[in-house]
């Protein structure tokens, strides 16, 4: 065996090269692996957020340990859990749904495998490099400019698997999951580029190339639009090709998911300044992003009401179909975060809630209700056909995971709600004479028992997704990788 | 002459005479075949 056949072995190319010789095989290499990677990613990830949240209730849990300590692990938190578990779903069902609504291979296998590595090496420098403090300070882009560096790298390659992907698809059309897949991938690649623009000044330093006010527009144009292209355009993706698979007939409207897309592309680029609403920033940019964060109501219920109407004479199958009732929490998420959000970007509104724990319950509303469930229904869609296996190991775990997670994210919101209204109120009080009626330190009083109460709500969501991990490491132990073949027929209009 | 501020009062109507342009389109009649075999993609060759 020469050299360059054992590297093509570690890649996973001799798999590759035996599942099938010629063209008539689906290549599901990165599929595979991103998927277990997404689940193994989102119990590190949630075990994380338990830590900090654990912190946040009891904080001596810090052990005065610097790199154990809330500033450090917070950012790591997010990094895992929108980045590595919600980044390996992504790319995994990308690869998925690109070659079968093309009915054609991925382009470019070695790529795909690089991609799937390289990007695993990116979450193991986070995983190493935010604990030990290094940091660049831009929340949801924290990591140093090597690494930024290596994201912009291995985005262009999956960029090129993708787009390549759709080249060559065999179909008339481009299914609309691979437009908002699409549209994530190439604005992903620029937020990147723009946000983390920056001089560096040794290996692990660097500083932003824009200052002031400046610098938090770019900062927050890009950490809301990573809300609305990553953690919103990718899963809509997901959403338009595993609902309809999972319940088996064909979307409500395709004529409303094709204004709904562009309506989100349209709005969602201008609604970033409500994150600096009563701050240095001007007040027309303030209104700018209210203004348009209400404006985003209407694109975002257009893809809620349409994934919801595709279950319309199919609602009996909830009965007893857990997958598909984690498909349809996650949209009635989807709704309810999405009214919250515009609401939230009102100013008044903002006057109470910003800085509160009601961002922080928003924030999760969107991302264990929506993204997560959407996700985990995906996934359970996805593990048995990867595998050969008719369905999950046990049903019945889904149907406990579905449980646990459900209550899980109710007594988080429910908690964070309380509290941020509570701090909000607490914070604005004021005495007759002008004077604030409460210290800072007794709204933080007052917050603690919605702390613990958080704390067990993201217990009971983690104890599902570890059901999850068991669920799926058992099914795929069962069988074998699957040779999934291209339709022959497919020379199509 | 054509300031920075025309440049942006231009794209601000340009985008919204494309989205309009884009409902339309959406709503042709003629392309209802179209979104109908588009919306069938995920069914395409299916064996389950």
């Amino acid at each position: 065996m020469s050299v360059s056949n054992i590297a093509s072995a570690n890649l996973g190319l001799m798999e590759a090269e035996s599942e099938s010789l010629s063209s008539s095989f689906y290549d599901d290499y990165a599929v595979r692996n991103f998927t277990i990677m997404a689940v193994v990613w989102g119990v590190v990830g949630m075990m994380m957020g338990i830590i900090i949240a654990s912190q946040l209730a009891f904080p001596a849990l810090n052990f005065d340990t610097a790199w154990f300590s809330f500033g450090r692990l917070r950012p790591l938190h997010t990094n895992l859990v929108v980045f590595a578990f919600g980044g390996c779903t992504l790319l995994g069902t990308s690869f998925y749904i690109v070659q079968r609504t093309g009915q054609t291979r991925l382009r470019f296998p070695l790529l795909s495998r690089i991609v799937f590595w390289g990007y695993q090496a990116i979450i193991l420098a986070a995983i190493i490099s935010l604990p030990l403090g290094y940091t660049s300070g831009k929340e949801y882009a924290e990591l140093e400019w090597p690494i930024d560096v290596l994201l912009l790298i291995i985005w262009l390659m999956y960029a090129a698997v993708f787009f390549g992907t759709v080249a060559a698809r065999k179909m008339k059309h481009i299914y609309v999951a691979n437009w908002f897949y699409g549209a994530f991938i190439i604005v992903i690649a620029i937020l990147h580029l723009v946000n983390s623009m920056e001089v560096p000044a040794e290996l692990m330093k660097s500083y932003s190339a824009y200052a002031g006010v400046q610098d938090a527009m770019i900062q927050w144009w890009y950490g809301h639009n990573v809300v609305g292209f990553f953690l919103t355009a990718g899963f809509l993706g997901m959403m338009y090709y595993f609902v309809p698979k999972q319940a088996g007939r064909p979307v409500y409207s395709y004529r409303l998911s094709i204004v709904h897309f562009w309506g989100l592309i349209f709005t969602y680029m201008w609604a970033g300044s409500h994150h600096l609403h009563y701050t240095a920033l001007p007040d027309w940019t303030q209104s700018v992003g209210m203004v348009l964060s209400l404006i985003l109501l209407a694109p975002s219920w257009g893809g809620m009401i349409n994934g919801m109407m595709t279950m319309s004479g199919a609602w009996h199958k909830l009965r007893d179909d857990p997958i598909l009732r984690f498909m349809i929490v996650s949209l009635s998420f989807y709704g309810m975060s999405t009214f919250e959000g515009p609401m939230m970007a009102i100013k008044t509104v903002n006057a109470l809630s910003h800085y509160t724990d009601w961002t922080i319950g928003h924030v999760h509303s969107g991302a264990l209700g929506w993204v997560g469930f959407i996700a985990m229904g995906s996934i359970y869609y996805l593990v048995p056909r990867l595998y050969s296996q008719t369905q999950m190991y046990s049903k019945k775990a889904i149907e406990l995971h579905f449980w646990l997670a459900t209550i899980g994210i109710v007594l988080y919101i429910v908690a964070m709600w309380i509290s941020g209204v509570a701090e909000g109120l607490m914070w604005r009080a004021m005495n007759d004479d002008g004077t604030l009626t409460y210290t800072f330190v007794e709204a933080v009083k007052a917050t603690h028992p919605f702390y613990v109460l958080r704390l067990i709500g993201g217990l009971l969501y983690l104890s599902g997704t570890c059901i999850m991990l068991w669920n799926v490491l058992k099914t795929a132990s069962m069988g074998r990788h699957a040779l999934a073949k291209i339709p022959s027929t497919s020379v199509h209009a | 002459m054509l300031d920075i501020n025309d440049l942006r009062s231009i794209a601000t109507v340009g985008a919204l005479i494309s989205f309009i342009g884009i409902l339309a389109w959406a709503w042709a009649k003629s392309n209802k075949n179209n979104f109908d075999e588009a919306a069938n993609l995920p069914f395409e060759g299916d064996e389950e």
